[in-house]
């Protein structure tokens, strides 16, 4: 027995002398075991990317003394995420990666009992944007115009893909829907990973996926972007307009944020604030946020960012309203 | 086709570079290592083992990583052997064969067995991957929702044959599963169900592993506890040189199951979504299916061991392709790697084969070279392995408890797991007890989340009309072989039965 635990024991040493020597004690307080990484989606999506980068660039830069292991939590659109932070009240060693179903998935599914207000807010690391893309074989649709006669000639044979239920891309969708006066079908998918493969593979006609999801296929000739739904020309599109540029009043983006459970210690909270405060300003995150079209600018943090929460619930309260829940949830 | 080998053959120099054969078998070693470990898997591994691979340059660094997820494939078949509890979801079919050959004292013919077999697996897989990864990356894409759903029925299938000759009890077993498998949140809705009132640790359903410890580690212990009532047992087993040699010798005797397990567990592994768990359950099903005596699968055939184990490994390799150019990983695993490429600027997607050559054959070229490795080194483990057999039941029991009680807190790290896991044990115990097959239960909750959620994705697709699933050629071909497969065995048993009837006449 003794034997078989022998080859084991460089490792350990190894581990031992990593952890004693990066000690970057900025904060007093820091973590004693692997710290989780809670991801709302499904791997391959825009969320999951972000959380291993963000977990590999605090490996590279030797950033905390215990590694960060993202896991992820695809279920009911982050309601098993968010029930599971919820779960953990108080616990110093779990951050949640987010979407905007941070925001929706509480409202429209109030037996989970989450209350997102109470969760304690970390740091802003991006704002990501939304485009509407359709497979590059449909040669009738260049632009939205065009996009909406087909769908309204295809009705509910028009098949939308997008993460989850009641979250962004389904708002989104349901915010297209009531604009433009069709309605189509609406097929959630655990990550936009999936979705993006789904359109390459045509068993989706159109998504609203984040730049980050679509890049590679659109580089590949696989997918084109219509219309982007950001105020203004993200620079890796400088060819796609906005909706607003063609008298269409859809706004939409997503923060991607962390955030600890309800009742983090303070010590705590003020370590991660200043470890993904560092991320956030490494060149590669930077570089991360110019090539894969998202905003970078602004670091939001503690208090700051939960303001922001408020506002921005305060906001999906309204779309979900003016949509209405079963638009959205597609019941 | 010369481009093609040109690449390869500067892929495995590469491989071959001091530095990455290095990081090779350091990789493969920590793999087998962590894989063997219940529970533990190797997603711990990898993570905490990132930083190492920041001291080296990025093609050396995903070749680790690679190499300790290919290890860690190999690993988990060990402890589903010596110990019966799986360490690993890919490794559960390993335990339905391994556990019984090690108890008749027969461990190392099983390890041999399953190293073997996965050098065989990662071999054919890694050779289709050369030549078929282009055409198989765009065959992918044509696996809509329907076609999820329909290979996820031909799973089903393959396990029809797997109850023995209950077919009521193999249903009643399968439903349980399916029942278990729903608890959680609803996956396209998100309203949680069977959380038995508001019992939090339910919303993340049923996590497979600690069904499978519960069952095979657990229940196992307290049948053996009951069979041998106390009595100190000690297996016999020995090792030399001949008797390995004798046991390469076997190979031949499911040299057929393997390849065919290999074949099957690439193309499943190439699927987005499906991965190396459902790969070697169906081709541990179809093993027992073809095979010349099903009577004596789970009773401890070598054939058993094998065929998951080549099946795993060959989805291992095959996972890489979607992971490469679709930017999907099909396992927790994977996705790890995934992490390491984007930080290393590398992207997937369908232009990373052409823009960054050097690397991806670098990496297939690796995994070419991290089969011997991991065949060697499995191989020489082997004695040491089979070693722990041979202590007195009274320490290995207590000895295998905790393992078990460590597998089934480690991976989500409540009590409820823990507690879930004896639940799982008793009952499992008490199924085996009244004689009911407990593998279709464990089918029924890995692929059962699967299956529903492509079935409902596709009935969503469709507005509710089934024929979307027979009007679409692929999906309509799997679940013409899936019937086939059903009434297979069905066949089977109603002419043993007839031939019985007449004998019994005479």
């Amino acid at each position: 027995m003794r034997k078989m635990f022998k080859p084991l024991l460089p490792v350990v040493v190894a581990a031992t002398t990593v952890v004693t020597f990066s000690a970057s004690a900025v904060a007093d307080w820091t973590p004693k075991k692997p710290v989780e990484m809670i991801i709302m989606a499904g791997t391959g999506g825009g969320a999951d990317q972000i959380a291993r980068l963000i977990q590999g660039l605090i490996e590279k830069k030797d950033l905390s003394p215990r590694p960060i292991i993202p896991i992820n939590k695809a279920g009911g659109s982050g309601a098993e995420a968010l029930r599971y932070i919820q779960d953990k009240a108080g616990d110093d060693h779990t951050v949640l990666v987010t979407l905007n179903s941070f925001y929706t998935t509480p409202v429209i599914q109030k037996e989970l009992g989450v209350d997102v207000s109470k969760f304690t807010p970390i740091g802003r690391m991006a704002i990501d944007n939304f485009l509407l893309w359709v497979h590059s074989d449909d040669a009738d649709i260049t632009d939205l115009d065009s996009y909406v006669a087909a769908v309204k000639a295809a009705g509910i044979d028009w098949k939308v893909g997008g993460t989850g239920s009641g979250q962004e891309d389904s708002i989104l969708t349901a915010m297209m829907e009531k604009e433009f006066g069709y309605e189509v079908t609406y097929i959630p998918f655990p990550g936009g990973g999936t979705v993006a493969k789904n359109l390459v593979g045509k068993h989706i006609n159109s998504t609203v996926n984040n730049p980050a999801e679509q890049n590679e296929f659109y580089r590949a000739g696989n997918t084109k972007p219509l219309v982007q739904f950001t105020a203004e020309r993200l620079p890796a599109y400088p060819d796609i307009p906005t909706a607003k540029e063609l008298g269409v009043d859809i706004e939409y983006y997503m923060q991607r944020s962390l955030n600890g459970p309800p009742g983090m210690s303070a010590e705590a909270q003020a370590f991660y604030i200043d470890l993904f405060k560092q991320v956030f300003d490494s060149e590669e995150w930077q570089q991360f946020c110019v090539d894969d079209g998202l905003d970078c600018g602004e670091w939001s943090a503690g208090d700051d960012l939960a303001a922001f929460h408020e506002v921005q619930l305060k906001r999906h309260v309204e779309l979900i309203e003016a949509v209405g829940a079963a638009a959205i949830t597609g019941e | 086709m010369d481009t093609v080998l040109t690449l390869l053959g500067a892929g495995l120099l590469e491989a071959l570079q001091p530095l990455n054969l290095v990081m090779i078998i350091i990789g493969c070693t920590i793999g087998l290592l962590v894989g063997a470990m219940p529970g533990l898997g190797s997603v711990n591994g990898v993570a905490i083992l990132l930083p190492i691979t920041f001291l080296v340059p990025p093609t050396a660094a995903i070749i680790f990583l690679a190499a300790i997820y290919y290890g860690a494939m190999y690993g988990g078949a060990i402890s589903s052997i010596t110990l019966g509890i799986p360490g690993a979801s890919t490794a559960v079919a390993t335990v339905f064969d391994g556990r019984p050959l090690a108890q008749q004292g027969k461990a190392d013919k099983a390890l041999t067995a399953a190293a073997v077999a996965s050098f065989i697996g990662g071999t054919i897989s890694v050779v289709l991957f050369t030549l078929f990864a282009p055409p198989l990356a765009s065959f992918a894409l044509k696996f809509g929702p329907p076609e999820e759903f329909a290979l996820m029925l031909l799973a089903f299938a393959t396990f029809i044959g797997l109850g023995g000759d209950d077919i009521p009890k193999t249903i009643f077993s399968i439903l349980i599963g399916l029942v278990l498998a729903t608890i959680g949140l609803d996956i396209i809705s998100g309203k949680p169900r069977l959380i038995f009132g508001d019992i939090s640790g339910f919303m993340h359903g049923i996590n497979f592993l600690v069904l499978a410890i519960g069952i095979y580690g657990i229940g196992e212990m307290l049948w053996t506890l009951e069979t041998s009532q106390g009595k100190v047992t000690v297996h016999k087993v020995q090792m030399s040189m001949r008797s390995l040699v004798n046991n390469l010798k076997e190979v031949k005797g499911y040299i057929g199951t393997t390849t065919l397990g290999s074949v099957l567990g690439y193309f499943v592994g190439t699927l987005p979504a499906a991965g190396a768990t459902p790969a070697s359950l169906m081709s541990y099903g179809l093993a027992k299916t073809f095979s010349k005596n099903p009577e004596t699968f789970g009773k401890g055939n070598v054939a058993g061991v094998a065929a998951p184990e080549a099946a795993n490994n060959a989805a291992s390799t095959g996972s890489m392709l979607p992971m490469i150019t679709l930017g999907i990983p099909g396992s927790p695993t994977t996705a790890i790697l995934l992490g390491g490429m984007i930080i290393w600027g590398l992207r997937p997607g369908p232009l990373l084969f052409q823009e960054h050559p050097d690397f991806v054959w670098g990496l297939i070229g690796s995994l070419y070279i991290a089969n011997f490795v991991t065949l060697i080194i499995n191989l020489a483990f082997i004695p040491l392995f089979v070693k722990v057999l041979t202590m007195p039941f009274t320490i290995l029991a207590p000895i295998i408890y905790i393992l078990c009680l460590v597998g089934g807190y480690a991976p989500t790290q409540t009590m409820h797991d823990v507690w879930l896991m004896f639940l799982f044990g008793i009952v499992g115990y008490l199924l085996r007890k009244l004689n009911y097959p407990v593998a279709p239960a464990v089918l029924a909750i890995v692929l059962g989340p699967l299956a529903e959620r492509s079935l409902r994705q596709s009935l969503l697709a469709s507005h509710g009309d089934f024929t979307t699933f027979v009007t679409r050629p692929i999906s309509g071909t799997c679940i013409l072989i899936a019937v086939l497969l059903i009434a297979y065995p069905v066949y089977l048993k109603y002419k043993r039965r007839k031939k019985e009837a007449l004998t019994e006449s005479i």
